[in-house]
Order: structure tokens, then C-alpha cells, then sequence
């Protein structure tokens, strides 16, 4: 397939990006011919994503060089990267609801005819010989509301056509479809490459690597690390080329006595989201949640805290048995919930830090329906100080903060409430590496305190260093459960992959 | 994963898009407008049988002339409200441009028409650009940008024209005729706001920047992802609705005998009201300036036909307050199901 020779139409050499003082990429490279479809392996947080962007014109690398045929670009905009003929599809396409397929593939492109009007009938037949090419029967003319995310992506596909895109970048494409969604995709992806153009695919799935791509390279922690031909290496070789590191002294894990159960949930069921989920969390114990995304890890904390509604099951805290869909039962038997996108769901970012942390507690700051703010001062600043939380000053805005800082809020928001049972989902996503030490020393201490902690968490080392115990999910699934001695990279990497024992179970 | 994102069934949906092909006369409206029409009908049709005079040569008319300001000022404010905005100060704005042009008249009394026209155009433009740089610029919602400027643009009225008040006497019998003189049965200043709402509405369907506006009200975080001028667009958007009012603010002048200080206040209500009646959805996204218009007509029939049938003027505002919800609640049924009917299809 590669002819070593052969000029790359897109080469990224040494590209560096940061945020802040947070190095999402530290050394992107990636090579790609024409006529290749190139994978690129990594677990969460290795850079992937910020490669993506970087060559879509989202993101300005720092430094290092990005060629395209041999000469050097740089993109300013999204128009740019289109211009030079590349095209990215992301997991979950944007397409306009209001608007047909047909002209949601040609906006601001639409074929216009006399008197410089657009032509519909003209854009809808482009749309159909499309569709036709790609060989998937969609009405050109149907709104775009309510299409699968697999019909929405064969729409991007499309439109990618209709640019005559030489490079096409998929991000995790393959997360939300199902066998046969999965199948049509990839018969597109190979037809576009044998009629030479370059693909970048992206997944977690070695099974699809290795049915579908030429080449694969791998990055960990923001860096390049190798890349392969994929005749000539092994999923068990890519995987460990991810996790290829010890797992450094981040995770401050104190000894935590082990108590009675706290949390029992039984048979929990949701129709398309998650079946037979049967675990517990005892007192001091940290369980993790572990698995990739899109697996239903959060849909079963939701429902869990009685957010989401359940088909079957039930959840047991403390001995007694909590009503399916009543979250603020759940929070006055004991338990916290950290959610993961805690700009939308943990904070309400326009009120201070000090309202922030107060928040669950107004009951029991109130007097005859008035809060009392005084009190709701001292004991706000008692958790800020608990937490070190660094703001300039407790009434300004938590917006002003950092996202470490941030996190610190809402886990003082809940720990305010005395809880029996924490659930935190992702609860170091997008945090520095100081803050994170702090976060996970925080949470250690809780277990110590007897606390039960149920942590869901993508980052494979932060699951290693924190959990007592390692609940895995595939596909809305449990399909294993290590306890902290046996728990490893690969053996995770495995169980959650393993569609076979998801689709059995 | 189970398979709940199961393809649709194909083959059917090939088989009715073909069979929808033909170029048809309603393609131009969506089906939006169809249940505003239908009750535009039935609605003259009842009032005929309960009252025949009101379909009578002076009748007919007055129904044209009473609908026509608002069914400008409505094709403009569809503009505005497909990109999920509003503006507000289309009162204020009017009141304006319509004293201007008794001013006008008053100062220079053998102005040619046409330039008073061009000049009333041109300061609703004005004013729409004043409405069109704080919206795309300050990132406050337009609701609450052109509700200050509803304010502003009156205070300004009021401060210009104080007590003065400019009367038809004051200005030429060519000008106030263009509300008098038929054209084909019809008033002239309704046919010019007939051709102004079909230019406005082709825009709509046959331009590149009309289906811009329809992208940036379905979703506008994906419209800046997709690279449309989101701002410009927007901003051209408030001026063009300006220019419109301003136009209205003269036919306003030509229609209506005196022009003052409070000139056109509290019409902005009524045609925000009028484009939701015709299918123009609050959210954006859809609708068109052709309904809007019609919605228009809609409402100032309603009040000339329960009028007309001997209905107490207290009615006719409750009616028209349940004709709004009555189309809102529509078209939120028709949403829902059609949500529930994809669900259905991909499950």
C-alpha cells in the first residue's frame, strides 16, 4: 500500500498545542497518502481530538510544520482547511433541522441558475447522484430533523463529496451506530479511498482498525508514538503502544477501612441504553466505572441518582429501596452527584462561588423560607477553605474561575451535604495536572472519611490509581469486574471492546 | 449497542420523493402556510354569508387598505424572526419614517413623491442598521436590544414632533391618492406591498444569503461552524426589515390623515403576532414572508369581519389572543408528531 517514495498530501510534523498552561498536544505528527486509510489510535486524553482540530483549522498549532503536498499551510478558519480540500466529520455531525438533506449538503454552495436564483431541483438531483454514488437511498428532500447520527454522518460524507474533499478525517465515527450502520460506512469510506483520496479514521475499536485501515499510528499523552503497517502488527501490539507507562504518583490512594454496603443496585434496565446492571459500592470504597465513551457509564449514574427514567430494577441505598425518578429523594437519603459537564449541570456559572456552594443546602439555611446569609457565608467559606478553592473572592462568579477550581466548587457544593454516597462522572475531565492531584486527593480522604464513591472516569491511569474496584461497561453492559490487584490496561482495554460478551449479556 | 438506529424504511421514501418531482405553484409557500390561508377562507366565507355587504366593492377595499401597512411591516419582521431574533421597534420605527414624511410635505410642498418615498426608505434603514450593529455586536438577545430602542426611537418622535401634528390637507392629493386609486380593484399601495412581500419572499427561497437566514434560526452554532457570516447576515437582515417599516411609515402617511408623536405605537405586538399566525415559528428556522403577510391580512380581517357581524370590539381583541395561541399550539401538535413519527420510523 505505502510507497515509502511517495510524497505524503498531508504531513504534520512536531505540531504542538496548548491551553493555558495545559499541553493538549506535545508532538503531533501523522502522515497521510493519497489512496490509504490511515487509523489513529490513543486512549482519551492522548491528543487525538486536538490533532483533529489542528487540521481542521479549529485549533492554531503553537508550532511545528503542516504540509499539504509538500508545501507548507497554515490555517486561519475552518473555510481554509475546506479550501485545501479536507473535510472532518466529527462523532456527532451538526447538521440544520429546519433545512432538507439536500441543502444542508450545498449551503451557502447551492447551484443557482437564472437571474443568479438557486436551483432546488438542480441541488436535489447533485444530492441524489451523491447518494446514488454512495449507493444509501436518502431523500434528498426530507428535513434533516430526526435523522440517525448514521444517516447524519453519510449526509457529512456527502457533503465532503460535494467539495471534492482529498482528505477526509472521521472522529470516532463508529460510537453511536449499530452492525449494519457500521458496515455501509465503512463500504463508503473504502470506495472514496480506492478512488484515491486519504482518510484519517479514528476509533476505539481494534476490530475495526484492523478490518478497515492500511496503517495505523498510535499517540499517548499528547505525542507521536509509532506508526504501523497493520498487516504487520497486532491489536495486543497497539495496545500497548497506548498504555506503554507506569502510572506516575498522581493518585494519592490512603488505605480506607472497607464497610457495609452502601449502594445496591439490581437489574437496572433502560431500553437502548443500558441492561442488567447488578453492582454495589460499600462504605470507603471506590468503584470505578470504566469503559469508553458512549458506553452508558453516565446513563447509569443518572438513573442511579433517579435523573433518567428505568424500565426495570432497582437501586437500594443505605437498606432502602429509593422510587425510580425522584433525584431529590436521592439526595436527602445521602447521595452526591457530580456531573460531567459541570458548566451545564454542576454549576449555575452567572452566581458565586459562595450561592454555588450553598446551593444544596438551602433548607437547612432557611428560616421560614428566608435564607439566612450570614449563616450561608460561614458555611460556604468553611468548604471553600476545606477545598482550596482559589477565587479572588467568594461573591465573584464562578465562570471567573479556573475548570479545577470550578470542580472544587461543585464537589464543596455536595460534600456540604454531608453525603453516604458520591457519584463523581469524569471528575478531573479537562483539569491541570496540579488541580488534579488535588481532586483525587480529595476524593481519597472521602473513602477514608467512609464515604462510598462510584467514579466514573475515561482516563485509564486515574481508574488504575484511584478505584478499589473496576466495574467495566461495553455497549450498556457489564462485562467485567476487577478488583484492584488484577485490574490492568489491557485486561480493561479488553472487557471494554468486548462487544461479543456486551451483545451475549 | 441494540438496534434502535435502524435505517428507515428506503424504499418507500425514494419512491414518494420521485412521485413529489413536478415543480408545483405551492413550493413556493411551504405547507407552513396552508391551515393561515384555509382560515383566511373560511373566515370570509362565513362573514359573506352572515353579512354580504362585506364582500362589497367598498368593503373589499377597506380590508386591503386596513391590511396592507402591516402586511409589509410583517414580511419584514419574517425576515427577522427566521434567524431566531425579533425586532421590537417596528412601532417606533414607523412612527418615525411616517413623520418624516409629513415633514417633508409640510416643508417643501413640491417635493416629488418619489424622493419622499427614497427618503422615508432610507431612514427605517437607518434605523434598522442602528438595531442590526447592537444585536450582532453586543450579544445581547434582540429582544431586549430593540425593546430599548422601541423607547428610544419614540422619545425621539416625541422630542421632533411634539405637538405638532401633520394632517392629509397637508399633503398632495397625488400622494394621498395612491390610497384612494385602483389599480385592477385594487388600492395601489396594496400592490406595491404586493410585489415588495413576493420580492421578499423569492429572496427567501432563491438566494443564497435569503437560505443563510433559515440556517442561522435552525441552529447558530452550527451556522458559525459551517462558516456562514452569521453577524453580516443578521445585520442585513435588521436593515432590510428596517428599510420595510420605512416604507410602511410613508404609505402610513398616505393611508392614515394625521401623523404625530405616538403615531404607530404598540403595532410592534401586532406583527410579531401576525408572522406567528402565518407560520413564521418564534424559534426560527422557518416560515416565510408570504405567510407572514397573510397573517397579517388574517388579523385585520378578523377585526373588520367581527365588526362587520356586530361583535363587541371587547370580542374582537379575545379572538384575535386565541387565534395566536390556537396557531402556536398547532403548530407545536405538528412538531410533536412529527418528532414521534421519526422516532416510530427509526426504532
Amino acid at each position: 500500500m505505502e510507497n515509502p517514495g511517495e510524497q505524503p498530501l498531508i504531513s504534520l510534523r512536531n505540531a504542538v498545542k496548548t491551553f493555558g498552561p495545559v499541553v493538549a498536544l506535545a508532538d503531533g505528527s501523522i502522515d497521510l497518502h493519497a489512496g490509504e486509510i490511515h487509523a489513529l489510535a490513543g486512549e482519551n486524553g492522548a491528543g487525538k481530538s486536538t490533532l483533529v482540530k489542528v487540521l481542521a483549522g479549529l485549533h492554531h498549532r503553537d508550532s511545528g510544520d503542516f504540509e499539504i503536498e509538500g508545501q507548507p499551510v497554515s490555517f486561519a478558519t475552518v473555510a481554509d482547511s475546506r479550501a485545501a480540500g479536507i473535510s472532518v466529520i466529527y462523532q456527532e455531525p451538526t447538521l440544520f433541522p429546519d433545512l432538507t438533506v439536500a441543502e444542508n449538503i450545498f449551503i451557502g454552495r447551492q447551484p443557482r441558475g437564472r437571474f443568479g436564483m438557486i436551483d432546488h431541483r438542480l441541488m436535489r438531483d447533485h444530492a441524489s447522484a451523491i447518494f446514488e454514488e454512495l449507493g444509501v437511498p436518502i431523500d434528498p428532500d426530507r428535513l434533516a430533523e430526526g435523522l440517525s447520527i448514521a444517516d447524519q454522518q453519510i449526509i457529512e460524507i456527502a457533503k465532503a463529496i460535494s467539495l471534492e474533499a482529498r482528505v477526509l478525517v472521521m472522529d470516532e465515527p463508529t460510537a453511536a451506530l449499530s452492525g449494519h450502520e457500521v458496515d455501509r460506512l465503512f463500504a463508503v469510506a473504502r470506495s472514496l479511498r480506492d478512488k484515491g483520496a486519504a482518510l484519517m479514521f479514528i476509533s476505539h475499536r481494534m476490530e475495526e482498525i484492523f478490518s478497515l485501515c492500511d496503517r495505523v499510528t498510535v499517540m499517548r499523552d499528547g505525542r507521536y508514538v509509532t506508526t504501523r503497517m497493520i498487516p504487520d502488527t497486532t491489536p495486543s501490539q497497539i495496545v500497548r503502544d497506548m498504555v506503554g507507562r507506569d502510572i506516575d504518583q498522581l493518585f494519592p490512594k490512603f488505605d480506607a477501612q472497607v464497610g457495609a454496603p452502601v449502594l445496591e443496585v439490581e437489574g437496572l434496565n433502560r431500553a437502548g441504553v443500558f441492561r442488567n446492571i447488578s453492582f454495589c459500592v460499600r462504605a470507603g470504597e471506590i468503584v470505578a466505572l470504566s469503559g469508553l465513551v458512549g458506553a452508558g457509564r453516565s446513563e447509569v449514574a443518572r438513573a442511579v441518582m433517579g435523573i433518567d427514567p428505568i424500565d426495570s430494577g432497582t437501586v437500594t441505598l443505605l437498606g432502602k429501596r429509593l422510587k425510580p425518578g425522584q433525584p431529590m429523594a436521592a439526595i436527602r437519603g445521602g447521595m452526591g452527584f457530580v456531573p460531567e459537564d459541570r458548566r451545564k449541570q454542576g454549576l449555575v456559572m452567572e452566581l458565586s462561588v459562595l450561592r454555588n456552594t450553598a446551593l444544596t443546602l438551602r433548607d437547612g439555611l432557611a428560616r421560614f423560607g428566608i435564607i439566612n446569609a450570614r449563616k450561608e457565608a460561614e458555611v460556604a467559606a468553611e468548604w471553600g477553605r476545606k477545598l482550596q478553592v482559589k477565587s479572588s473572592s467568594p461573591y465573584n462568579s464562578v465562570a471567573t474561575l479556573s475548570g479545577g477550581n470550578q470542580q472544587k466548587v461543585v464537589l464543596a457544593k455536595w460534600l456540604a451535604t454531608k453525603p453516604k454516597l458520591l457519584i463523581v462522572d469524569e471528575p478531573t475531565r479537562g483539569i491541570d495536572v496540579g488541580t488534579k492531584a488535588e481532586v483525587h486527593r480529595l476524593l481519597s480522604q472521602l473513602a477514608v472519611d467512609g464515604v462510598a464513591i462510584l467514579m466514573i472516569s475515561s482516563e485509564l491511569p486515574e481508574v488504575l490509581g484511584m478505584a478499589d474496584r473496576v466495574l467495566v461497561m461495553c455497549e450498556g453492559a457489564i462485562t467485567a469486574e476487577f478488583p484492584r490487584a488484577e485490574a490492568t490496561p489491557e485486561r480493561i482495554i479488553e472487557a471494554a471492546t468486548d462487544h461479543a460478551k456486551a451483545a451475549a449479556s | 449497542m441494540t438496534d434502535t438506529q435502524t435505517a428507515l424504511p428506503r424504499a418507500d421514501i425514494a419512491a414518494s420523493a420521485r412521485t413529489r418531482r413536478r415543480w408545483n405553484p405551492r413550493s413556493l409557500l411551504s405547507k407552513r402556510e396552508s391551515p393561515v390561508v384555509l382560515a383566511l377562507l373560511l373566515l370570509v366565507l362565513f362573514t359573506y354569508l352572515a353579512n354580504p355587504r362585506f364582500l362589497a366593492p367598498q368593503g373589499l377595499k377597506d380590508l386591503m387598505l386596513n391590511a396592507t401597512i402591516m402586511m409589509i411591516m410583517a414580511a419584514g419582521q419574517a425576515l427577522i424572526i427566521s434567524t431566531r431574533s425579533v425586532d421590537l421597534s417596528v412601532g417606533s420605527a414607523l412612527g418615525l419614517t411616517a413623520f418624516l414624511t409629513g415633514t417633508l410635505f409640510a416643508t417643501y410642498p413640491s417635493i416629488p413623491i418619489i424622493v419622499v418615498f427614497l427618503a422615508g426608505i432610507a431612514m427605517g434603514a437607518g434605523l434598522g442598521a442602528i438595531n442590526g450593529l447592537l444585536v450582532t455586536t453586543a450579544r445581547v438577545p434582540a429582544m431586549v436590544i430593540t425593546l430599548g430602542t422601541l423607547y428610544v426611537f419614540r422619545g425621539v418622535n416625541s422630542w421632533w414632533a411634539g405637538s405638532t401634528q401633520y394632517f392629509a390637507g397637508d399633503r398632495p392629493d397625488a400622494f394621498g391618492n395612491l390610497s384612494v386609486s385602483l389599480l385592477v380593484g385594487i388600492p395601489i399601495i396594496t400592490i406595491i406591498a404586493i410585489i415588495v412581500i413576493a420580492v421578499v419572499t423569492l429572496f427567501q427561497r432563491y438566494s443564497r444569503s435569503g437560505r443563510d437566514l433559515y440556517a442561522i434560526g435552525s441552529d447558530p452554532d452550527a451556522a458559525i461552524v459551517y462558516g456562514i457570516p452569521v453577524g453580516r447576515r443578521v445585520f442585513t437582515a435588521f436593515v432590510t426589515n428596517g428599510a420595510l417599516v420605512g416604507l410602511a411609515g410613508v404609505l402610513y402617511a398616505s393611508r392614515f390623515n394625521s401623523v404625530g408623536a405616538v403615531t404607530g405605537t404598540g403595532l410592534e405586538l401586532q406583527v410579531v403576532a401576525a408572522a406567528v399566525v402565518g407560520g413564521v415559528a418564534i424559534v426560527g428556522g422557518v416560515g416565510t414572508a408570504a405567510g407572514a403577510a397573510i397573517g397579517a391580512l388574517l388579523l385585520t380581517t378578523i377585526t373588520g369581519a367581527l365588526t362587520s357581524v356586530g361583535v363587541d370590539k371587547f370580542w374582537q381583541q379575545a379572538v384575535v389572543g386565541g387565534l395566536i395561541l390556537a396557531s402556536i399550539l398547532i403548530d407545536r401538535l405538528a412538531t410533536l408528531r412529527r418528532a414521534r413519527n421519526l422516532r416510530k420510523a427509526t426504532s
